[in-house]
């Protein structure tokens, strides 16, 4: 039990900031709108050049490890859902990091899914 | 067109693509990693044991794959969308990973999990009915 809080905590803290980082460079960088293959690799290569983006990477890797872990004694119908808590904590890093303005019925919608963890949770086998 | 339904016909097919690619990758994780028994220790010479086997598991590199499919049309969505939109948007992806799981793995999904999955996905229709970005014309169409 208590590894799996520990495992948890990586994949949701872990996760959702590395995901803030990715948001952030990509946001520098710039909308897509040519979607042609060398296009593309232009603006991943773009967005490799950012430190943001490698900060978001190793964030993210470490949610990853922490994934497998996981999913090694746990099931996948319950690891996943239980991990959408990353959009409680997605919310507020949105607004505290990124600066985006977060509406009263996108905040309804985060509490309904928030709500919907709990009740996954108590499926725990 | 508004430039919010701009936003909104460019956005969708993107979302339903990772709606797919994120929890097949996680169900092929999830059948690799089932395969080597539980990893419960957090000593370096265990996981440095275990990790080479991990790297050998076709299941184990067909996730990454899907997962990192997900990870590129997110990077993508995340160019002119907000990250609180398309994070919740994705979240669909729980009505579809325990339906993989159940189809794939045979986990049995009891009528409580599917309340909670269910309701998760409420949570999403929501969010789904407020624009993908809240600086509006900043972004450009």
């Amino acid at each position: 039990m208590a590894l799996e809080l520990v495992l948890f905590f990586f994949i949701v803290v872990a996760g959702t900031g590395g995901e803030l980082c990715v948001s952030r460079a990509m946001k520098s960088v710039g909308e897509v709108h040519d979607f042609r293959p060398r296009s593309l690799l232009a603006f991943v290569l773009q967005s490799l050049r950012l430190p943001w983006m490698w900060m978001g990477i190793a964030l993210m890797a470490l949610g990853f490890f922490s994934l497998l872990a996981i999913l090694s004694f746990q099931e996948v119908s319950f690891v996943v859902p239980v991990s959408a808590l990353s959009y409680a904590a997605g919310a507020f890093g949105a607004k505290a990091f990124l600066g985006e303005r977060i509406s009263r019925n996108r905040w309804i919608g985060i509490a309904v899914v928030c709500i919907g963890v709990t009740i996954v949770w108590w499926s725990r086998k | 067109m508004t430039h919010t339904r701009r936003l909104h016909l460019k956005t969708i097919p993107l979302i339903l693509i990772s709606v797919i690619l994120g929890p097949l990758g996680n169900v092929f994780l999830g059948k690799g990693m089932k395969a080597f028994g539980a990893v419960a220790s957090a000593k370096i010479p265990d996981l440095l044991h275990i990790a080479p086997r991990i790297l050998l598991s076709g299941y184990i590199w067909l996730g990454i794959a899907c997962l990192m499919g997900f990870f590129i049309t997110h990077m993508l969505l995340l160019t002119w969308a907000d990250y609180s939109y398309v994070q919740p948007a994705t979240s669909l992806s729980y009505l579809t990973i325990s339906v993989l799981s159940y189809l794939l793995l045979g986990e049995i999904i009891s009528p409580l999990r599917w309340l909670g999955v269910s309701v998760i996905c409420f949570g999403v229709f929501i969010v789904g009915r407020t624009p993908p970005s809240s600086s509006g014309e900043a972004h450009g169409a």
